[in-house]
Formats: structure tokens, C-alpha cells, sequence
């Protein structure tokens, strides 16, 4: 009876936005009086960060800093329409929206400080700080408040701005299957290395080894969260979760935590984690989604690191010890199921 | 800070990326963490308006059966309870949620109306002045039934002479513009298969799976004094809720609002309108503020899962790697009632054949209804059981070649300008890429032609 | 059996309510006093978010009948940085990026409360241990248990500062 090792690879893509598109988000954003800038939304944040994201979009491209933009939302009286929080959409298409709403809004802030300072707004800049300032000269300058002041005071201007992301339908061909189902792909390359117990056919994944192309890390921190956040849960279903134990019979359903296996904190494996970026052109600032896809490459790179370690192939999810014992009895018993060429 | 970050190797597409960026690519603390170290962070359970009613659901207890009668008076009578309500008290009883997608037909109940069709549906609904008693009462409902012939495996279901699971389909496929699957036809699959010099066919099974978020389902509806309704939800998409919802409480959209936003993990659990339609009827009804949220048991067993799917791959393959035919027949459980998979089916044909340029595709995508709990969205929804599957079939192809895993992958990886089977033009892709940074990270060596390959040129493939 | 009068210090204060036989000291904490810090996930003692001290240990508030605990001293989220001081879990969760969606952190930081009053420098198995009952489905939990062995560093390094002793009192572990 021994610890077997063995190691497995995956690589995929993943699509950003609702398959076909036809998934709308919108931006409202307007500056207070005394220049911070409320960007009015319906997005919904479950956790993956987007409150955080989309503040940090609307910071570049007003050039103000994270500390000036406040992020309302999900109230559909006060926030306009978003199609919701799946499908790898949020950055993406709420992005691309605050971006287009905060330009229109950069745009009237920097004619209000034009007008304040007795200079053409093209020869304005956001200083990063909370300043607008004459570009090549940095002692002339108005900070963001003051403009917001005059706007609202002496010009009687509204600093907002109205943006939309919408990528246009399209309709699958019946026959062919032909269609536009994305706005862009995000990629990833898993190596997981595992140790099967051949005695008792329980797994433990060691190691994962995650390396995304995900166009623009917005947020490194938060990018990684999802990374490593997500292989823990492509762990769990490679080797754990199922709400039907007996499929397809219906049996023995787990109906609490004590029932619904998943990996706890002493069962983790260590992971590293790099990141490429090819930012993709229809991306805010290049960003692709990838809150979904970081589940999916670990389920098959820990397959094929089982088959690596002790020869049985696991095509039956989730690869428990039962199934995995079951392949090695089959194996010793000279059973070698289909796994050479075949034809 | 002291968190392990993933690094960036900004080696690769060097001449891509722009620096210039103060905010974008740096790292900034998350905008509710502080609320979350310190517990203010507010979920909408976290709402406590006064007089506050709480539903229960009596839930089906049979996998398929006809409803002979829903006696409500033992419930009715266990104290604090205010009222019980069945399909009579929904005003549009049937719906299916992405008829705002323009996919029909409508084949769900919000309440059972003369059948069940999965263990867990539900029946009859429970309000009551406390959580217990709303349960009490849900438990003495009392529904007659007369069993009907359940079918739960999805190729069963297809065969002749199986029962009916749904009748507003009156089969148990879900129709895509007149074909019984999503199709997908690139090229000739046949011909490859007859030229190859192997061919390779596996069957890959998965069984349902829970978001499981440390959230359950809920929402708590409170009534305005101008009439409207006010409703904290943990849905994932606000107004696809209320749309929904004021189509089947057919009630104008202006009388209700969503508040929400804040949500305690989705993973695609929380975009089904589960709640929100029998909380708004129940306050409706009662003029008082109605909590309706699931338990831990109504998560796992009777929310949508991820589908369980069974998927068929048969590859030709040449003796140099390539893989020059990919046929896919793909089964997907939708469960009873359609909810959001004929979507997620199209999607899987999207995603075929993987990131791969094979010149001839073929896939069956079946949508397939069973008695079983309804599946719908779940994180990956449509491509990470086809993605086990693919990347399985990919390592088991190297194996019978005696290749080099990565390589082979390197060898059909899809790259810029190719053409997969959607038709579309490949652009921004990085496959390649990835694969040769994985092989570094881990020290897998990769000969000098494959470290040379690009995803923006055909150059050293 | 009738209600009865519940008196409990929680987070310093002295504080009343009614409730009915087999009431839940979570139930007790969020609707008759109104903290709502420690979740309800699943009722079920089975996902840890619903976590809180009682008498300086950990419980899960959700299975304890709220009567069997009359008097007793009880310490949630809501009383760790009660002068808006964040203590040294809370910023060790703070600056790891120990949270994503938030449900399950108000428990786990109560949990790692706990191991660390008792044990003031735990290696990585009394971590995953203490933390064993506490579900999270964001994190993978390696941000969060990076974070509690984080804390104990920080607060090693605040109580010797401060020339305190390592270990906080025997009577509370």
C-alpha cells in the first residue's frame, strides 16, 4: 500500500459576457457639490468585487482619486438598468459603462475648470490627486471641489455623464450552430499534482499551479481572489460535491453541511498563481471576465493527475475515494477498461 | 498589506500593454471590507421591519404525480397562522424566467397546479406571524396525489415510450428553432473519422451540484404606504427579478422596487425569481412586511443545481497530434421546468470544441427534461462539466499517442485568425501562451519550437 | 412553558429580553437585540457564520437554546472594535484580503477570536482546526487562515510593545 503521486494539466478559455450578448448595463454618474462623483448603478456585487472594480474605473478615467467616487447601488428606483451579476459580465460590461458615463462627465468637469482658470479645457489635466491642472505648467491648478462649487453655483452646469455597454445579439444559425457568442476569451493553463491513497482511494491535492490570461488584472488582490478562490472550488467539485450521491436515482441527498462534502480549511493544496495580460479591445482597460472560468480548469488537470499517479481514469464527477478504489480493483484484477488505443 | 498576490509576467504581450495608469492595475483595498471585519456590512435579512410575517413552503413530495386535492385547514388552524396560499393566488401561475429573452414556452408554476413533477416542488404556501409556525403549518398541508410514471436519466427520457416530464413541451427535449438539440456543423465530421489514423470515443458523466453560498436564497418584501412594494433581495440581477416578478404578480413594474446589491456569495444560485413573486403575493395579501428565505435543506435540495451532464466525444486523430474531427453528443439534466439551461446549452455549443482548431465539428446539444429538481446557473454555467470532459479527452489522446500532454495541446491550440466551429474569427487569444508559462512555472520542458509558438502568428507550429 | 426574561451581558453591556422556550441565542442577538453581525447560514450548526463567545468560547449561536445560557457573558462582532479601533484579526483580515463576499467573515473572525485568546502563536493545524466548522465558499480559506496566523503575530508583537504577557489569562481559555 503505498501514496501514489502523480501530476495533471488542463487548459481552457472562457468566454466574457452573456452567451449571444444582448446583456445591457448602465452608469449614471453626477459629481456633489463639492466634487465627489456618485456613479449610480443596479449591479449586483456577491462578492467578487465589482463595487471595488468599477470604483476604480471611474477613478482613471476621471483621473480623480478612488476616495472621490462613491458607488450607489442596487436600487432600481435610483440605478439604471443591469442585467445582473453572471456570466462573467460585471467588469466587462459595467466597466465599459462607467468609463463612457465618466468621460462625458471628465469632459463638462474639465470646461467648468477651463472657464474658472481663463484656459482652453484641451489644456487640462486631472492630476491624479484631486487637482486639475494647466498641463506643463503644475502651479496653475483648481482642485476638483472648487470646479464642482462653480458648477453648481456660479455656472449652472450638472457634472454627470450617462454611459451604456451593450453588445448586439446574435441569433444562433438552426442548422450550423453559426453565432457571435462573446465579446472576448479569457485563458488558463492548471497544473495540479496530487497524491492518491491506494488503499483507501482517497485524493489530496497537493499543488495547483494557475497561470490566466485575463486581459487586465483592474485589481491584482482581487484578481487573485477569484483565482484561487475559484481552483479551491474546482477542487471541491473534482473531488466532493454532488447534491444527488446516487445519480440518477435521487437518493441520499445531502441536506446540510455536515452531509454536503466540500474540502475545510486542513484539506487545501498550495497554490501559485501568474497572471498574463492581452488586454482585449472591447474590454475596460483591456479587462476580461473571469469570475467563472476559475473553476473549471482544476476539475480536469486533478482527472488527469489521478490517472498520472495510479493509472484509473476518473470520467465520472465527483472522483471519490469509492470510484477511484473501484478503478484500482479493476486494474489489479487485470481489467484494464478501454484506457489504450482503441479503433 | 500581507496578501500573497498572483504575479503578472509582463513578459508576454509586451508591446500590448499600456503602462500608463495610475488606478487600473494597482492594488486597492475592496470598498466593503471594512464593513466586513466589523459586521455592519447589511444583507437583506439583515432588515427587520415590525410586524413581520414569515412564508414556508409545503413542498411535493412525490418525484411525479397528479394532485388530487390541497387541504389546507390543518394548517390553517395552527396559531399565528395568517393565511395559506396555492396556484389560485398567483395571478400569472405560470412563467418561465427567460421569456425576457424572448425563450419560451412558459412551463413552470410558481405553485403547483394540478401535477407535480419533482420531489421538492412547490405546493402550498405558508404565512405566519413567526418561523415556526409558518413551518408547522406547512408540514400539516395535506395533498392528495395519484403517481404518475418518473423518469430521471436523460437518454431514458429521450427514448420512445418515455413519460412526459413537462407537458408544455410535450416532450422531453427542449426545442431549439425546430431541431430537438442545439446543432453545431463545421466541416465533415464523417470523412475525418474515416481518415484518421485513430479514433477515439469517451463518455464522461457528472451528477448535480450546489452553489452552496453562506447565503441562502431570500428575499423580505415590505409594503409602501403609496402602494408599492419594497423588496430587500439577494438576487443577482435586480431588475431581471422585477421584470419577472411584475409579469407574474401582473402588476405594472412601476408598483414594485428592488433593493439589494449586497449579496453574501451567488455563484449563480440566486438569478432563478425563487422568492420574491410568493413574498410579494403574501404581502400583497396582507398589507405587512413578508419574509420569505430558504433553509439550508431547501438550498441543496430543491434550488437549482448545476446540471448533471453526460457528454460523448469521439475524435480523429492523426498520428502527428492533430486532431481533425471532433463529434460531441451532449446531454444536459434541465430537471423538470426549463428555467435558465436551454441558454446555457447554446452556450455549451459555443464553447465547442474547446480552445482547439479542429477543421470538423459536430455536436447534438441536448437540453433533456427529467423529474428531477430543476437545474439552471451555476459559475461556468454550461462549460465546466464540458470542460473536465474535453481537457480528459485531451490528456487521454496523449496518452494513447505517447505524447507529450502540453504538447499536443500546443499543437491544436487556437490561435488568432483561425476559425472555430461558431464561425467566428479567433482574435486576442492566449492559449498558447499560458500552456508555455505553465510549462516554466512547473519545470516542464517544452522543446525550442514549442517555446517559440505564438497565439498572434502560425510562426513555429 | 412560557417565556421568560433573558439577561445576558453582551459586548460590556447589560442587556433584557424576552423569549420563548428553545428561542436561539442567534435569534436572541439578531431579532430582540438587534445585532445582526453574526449570520444566519444555516441554522443547522453547520456552516459556522452564525459564530459568537459565550463565556469566552466559541459557539455556534443558532443551536444554543437561549434559555440554557441565562447570564452568561457574550461577546460578538460587533463588541471586537467597539471603539472603532479595528483590532488585530480584524486588520489582519482587512489588509489580507481575507474577504470577498463577507457572510461567513463576522464568524470566522469570532472563531479565530477564540483560538487566539487561547492560544496566543498557533501553528497552521490549530488554525484550520479552529476554523473547521466555518463555511466559505469564496476564499479557498488560505487568505483567511494566512490572516488569523497574521493576527497572532500582530498581536504577539502589540502585547509585547505594550510589555504585557504573551498569553492573555488562563481563566478565559
Amino acid at each position: 500500500m503505498a501514496m501514489l503521486r502523480g501530476r495533471g494539466y488542463a487548459s481552457v478559455n472562457y468566454p466574457t459576457g452573456m452567451n449571444l450578448g444582448g446583456d445591457p448595463s448602465q452608469a449614471l454618474i453626477h459629481s456633489t457639490t463639492m466634487g465627489n462623483f456618485v456613479v449610480s448603478l443596479s449591479s449586483v456585487d456577491v462578492g467578487q468585487g465589482l463595487k471595488t472594480v468599477i470604483t476604480q474605473c471611474a477613478a482613471e478615467t476621471l483621473g480623480l482619486p478612488c476616495e472621490n467616487v462613491i458607488i450607489d447601488t442596487a436600487d432600481t428606483d435610483t440605478g439604471p438598468h443591469c442585467m445582473g451579476t453572471f456570466a462573467s459580465r460585471g467588469t466587462h460590461r459595467v466597466g465599459n459603462a462607467v468609463i463612457m458615463a465618466a468621460e462625458e462627465a471628465r469632459q463638462v468637469m474639465l470646461e467648468v475648470a477651463a472657464e474658472e482658470l481663463e484656459v482652453d479645457a484641451a489644456d487640462l489635466e486631472p492630476d491624479g490627486t484631486g487637482y486639475i491642472r494647466l498641463k506643463g505648467a503644475v502651479e496653475k491648478k483648481i482642485h476638483v471641489s472648487e470646479v464642482a462649487l462653480a458648477a453648481h453655483f456660479k455656472r449652472g452646469r450638472t457634472i454627470s455623464g450617462r454611459g451604456i455597454f451593450l453588445k448586439e445579439k446574435s441569433d444562433p444559425v438552426p442548422e450550423t450552430g453559426e453565432m457571435d457568442p462573446d465579446s472576448c476569451q479569457a485563458h488558463a493553463c492548471t497544473v495540479a499534482d496530487v497524491e492518491v491513497d491506494d488503499e483507501t482511494g482517497e485524493v489530496r491535492v497537493l499543488e495547483l499551479h494557475n497561470v490566466y490570461e485575463i486581459g487586465r488584472a483592474l485589481n491584482p488582490a482581487i484578481a487573485t481572489q477569484q483565482v484561487e478562490g475559484g481552483a479551491w472550488m474546482g477542487m471541491s467539485h473534482a473531488l466532493f460535491e454532488t447534491t444527488e450521491p446516487y445519480y440518477p436515482l435521487r437518493d441520499h441527498g445531502p441536506a446540510s453541511f455536515t452531509e454536503y462534502l466540500i474540502p475545510g480549511p486542513a484539506d487545501i493544496p498550495v497554490q501559485e498563481s501568474v497572471f498574463l495580460e492581452r488586454p482585449a479591445a472591447s474590454g475596460p482597460y483591456g479587462a476580461k471576465g473571469i469570475g467563472e472560468m476559475t473553476a473549471n480548469p482544476p476539475i480536469a488537470a486533478i482527472a488527469n493527475a489521478i490517472f498520472d499517479a495510479c493509472g484509473v481514469r476518473v470520467d465520472t464527477m465527483p472522483f471519490t475515494p469509492e470510484r477511484v478504489l473501484r478503478g484500482l480493483d479493476a486494474l489489479r484484477s487485470g481489467d484494464r477498461a478501454a484506457e489504450s488505443t482503441s479503433s | 498589506m500581507n496578501y500573497r498576490l498572483a504575479s503578472i509576467d509582463k513578459d508576454y504581450f509586451a508591446d500590448q500593454r499600456d503602462e500608463r495608469y495610475s488606478v487600473i492595475g494597482s492594488v486597492v483595498q475592496r470598498s466593503d471590507a471594512f464593513g466586513h471585519v466589523t459586521g455592519r456590512t447589511e444583507f437583506f435579512e439583515d432588515q427587520a421591519p415590525a410586524r413581520m410575517l414569515h412564508v414556508k413552503m409545503h413542498r411535493s413530495q412525490r418525484h411525479h404525480a397528479r394532485i388530487r386535492g390541497i387541504d389546507v385547514s390543518a394548517a390553517e388552524a395552527v396559531p399565528g397562522v395568517v393565511r395559506a396560499l396555492t396556484h389560485a393566488d398567483i395571478p400569472n401561475n405560470l412563467y418561465t424566467p427567460l421569456k425576457l429573452i424572448g425563450i419560451g414556452p412558459d412551463d413552470e408554476p410558481i405553485l403547483a397546479e394540478g401535477t407535480v413533477r419533482y420531489l421538492g416542488e412547490p405546493v402550498c404556501a405558508v404565512v405566519a406571524e413567526t418561523e415556526a409556525a409558518a413551518y408547522d403549518a406547512a408540514a400539516r398541508v395535506a395533498v392528495s396525489y395519484e403517481d404518475l410514471p418518473a423518469v430521471f436519466d436523460v437518454e431514458e427520457a429521450l427514448a420512445p415510450g418515455a413519460p412526459v416530464v413537462n407537458e408544455y413541451h410535450g416532450h422531453n427535449y427542449f426545442t431549439y428553432e425546430g431541431h430537438h438539440c442545439r446543432r453545431l456543423r463545421f466541416g465533415d465530421v464523417d470523412r475525418a473519422l474515416a481518415t484518421a489514423d485513430h479514433v477515439f470515443e469517451w463518455r464522461y458523466q457528472s451528477s448535480p451540484i450546489e452553489q452552496a453560498p453562506a447565503e441562502t436564497t431570500g428575499c423580505i418584501v415590505v409594503p409602501q404606504p403609496d402602494g408599492r412594494l419594497r423588496i430587500h433581495s439577494d438576487t443577482q440581477a435586480c431588475f431581471f427579478t422585477l421584470d419577472n416578478t411584475a409579469l407574474i404578480l401582473n402588476t405594472p413594474p412601476g408598483k414594485l422596487r428592488i433593493v439589494g446589491g449586497t449579496v453574501g456569495g451567488g455563484f449563480g444560485g440566486k438569478v432563478d425569481v425563487a422568492v420574491e413573486p410568493v413574498a410579494c403575493v403574501a404581502a400583497m395579501a396582507t398589507g405587512r412586511p413578508v419574509k420569505y428565505v430558504y433553509n439550508r435543506y431547501e438550498e441543496m435540495q430543491v434550488s437549482s443545481p448545476r446540471a448533471a451532464e453526460r457528454i460523448y466525444i469521439k475524435d480523429a486523430v492523426m498520428n502527428d497530434g492533430r486532431i481533425t474531427g471532433r463529434q460531441i453528443r451532449f446531454y444536459a439534466d434541465a430537471g423538470a421546468y426549463s428555467r435558465h439551461s436551454p441558454y446555457a446549452i447554446t452556450k455549451s455549443a459555443a464553447h465547442m470544441p474547446g480552445p482547439y482548431t479542429i477543421p470538423n465539428v459536430w455536436a447534438d446539444c441536448h437540453c433533456v427534461f427529467t423529474n428531477r429538481t430543476p437545474s439552471s446557473a451555476m459559475r461556468g454555467f454550461g462549460v465546466t462539466i464540458l470542460d473536465f470532459a474535453l481537457e480528459s479527452q485531451m490528456d487521454r489522446i496523449a496518452r494513447a499517442l505517447g505524447a507529450d500532454p502540453l504538447q499536443l495541446r500546443l499543437i491544436n491550440a487556437y490561435r488568432d485568425g483561425d476559425v472555430k466551429a461558431h464561425r467566428k474569427v479567433a482574435e486576442g487569444t492566449a492559449l498558447v501562451e499560458v500552456i508555455q508559462k505553465a510549462a516554466e512555472i512547473v519545470g516542464h520542458e517544452l522543446p525550442e519550437d514549442f517555446r517559440r509558438m505564438s497565439s498572434a502568428s502560425r510562426e513555429g507550429a | 412553558m412560557a417565556s421568560q426574561v433573558i439577561a445576558l451581558v453582551v459586548n460590556d453591556e447589560e442587556r433584557e429580553f424576552i423569549a420563548k422556550p428553545g428561542t436561539s441565542l442567534l435569534s436572541g442577538l439578531r431579532d430582540s437585540l438587534g445585532l445582526t453581525a453574526a449570520k444566519r447560514g444555516c441554522a443547522q450548526g453547520g456552516c459556522g457564520a452564525c459564530t459568537v463567545l459565550v463565556d469566552g468560547k466559541a459557539v455556534l449561536s443558532c443551536l444554543l437554546a437561549v434559555e440554557t445560557i441565562n447570564g452568561a457573558t457574550v461577546r460578538t462582532l460587533e463588541g471586537v472594535a467597539a471603539d472603532g479601533q479595528l483590532d488585530e484579526v480584524q486588520s489582519a483580515f482587512l489588509d489580507g484580503f481575507a474577504t470577498q463576499c463577507g457572510f461567513c467573515t463576522p464568524g470566522m473572525i469570532m472563531a479565530a477570536e477564540a483560538l487566539l485568546d487561547r492560544n496566543p502563536d498557533p501553528g497552521e493545524d490549530e488554525v484550520a482546526e479552529a476554523i473547521s466548522g466555518n463555511h466559505c465558499r469564496c476564499t479557498g480559506y488560505r487568505p483567511i487562515m494566512n490572516a488569523i496566523v497574521d493576527a497572532a503575530r500582530r498581536r504577539r508583537e502589540a502585547r509585547a510593545a505594550a510589555g504585557a504577557p504573551a498569553r492573555v489569562s488562563e481563566e478565559v481559555a
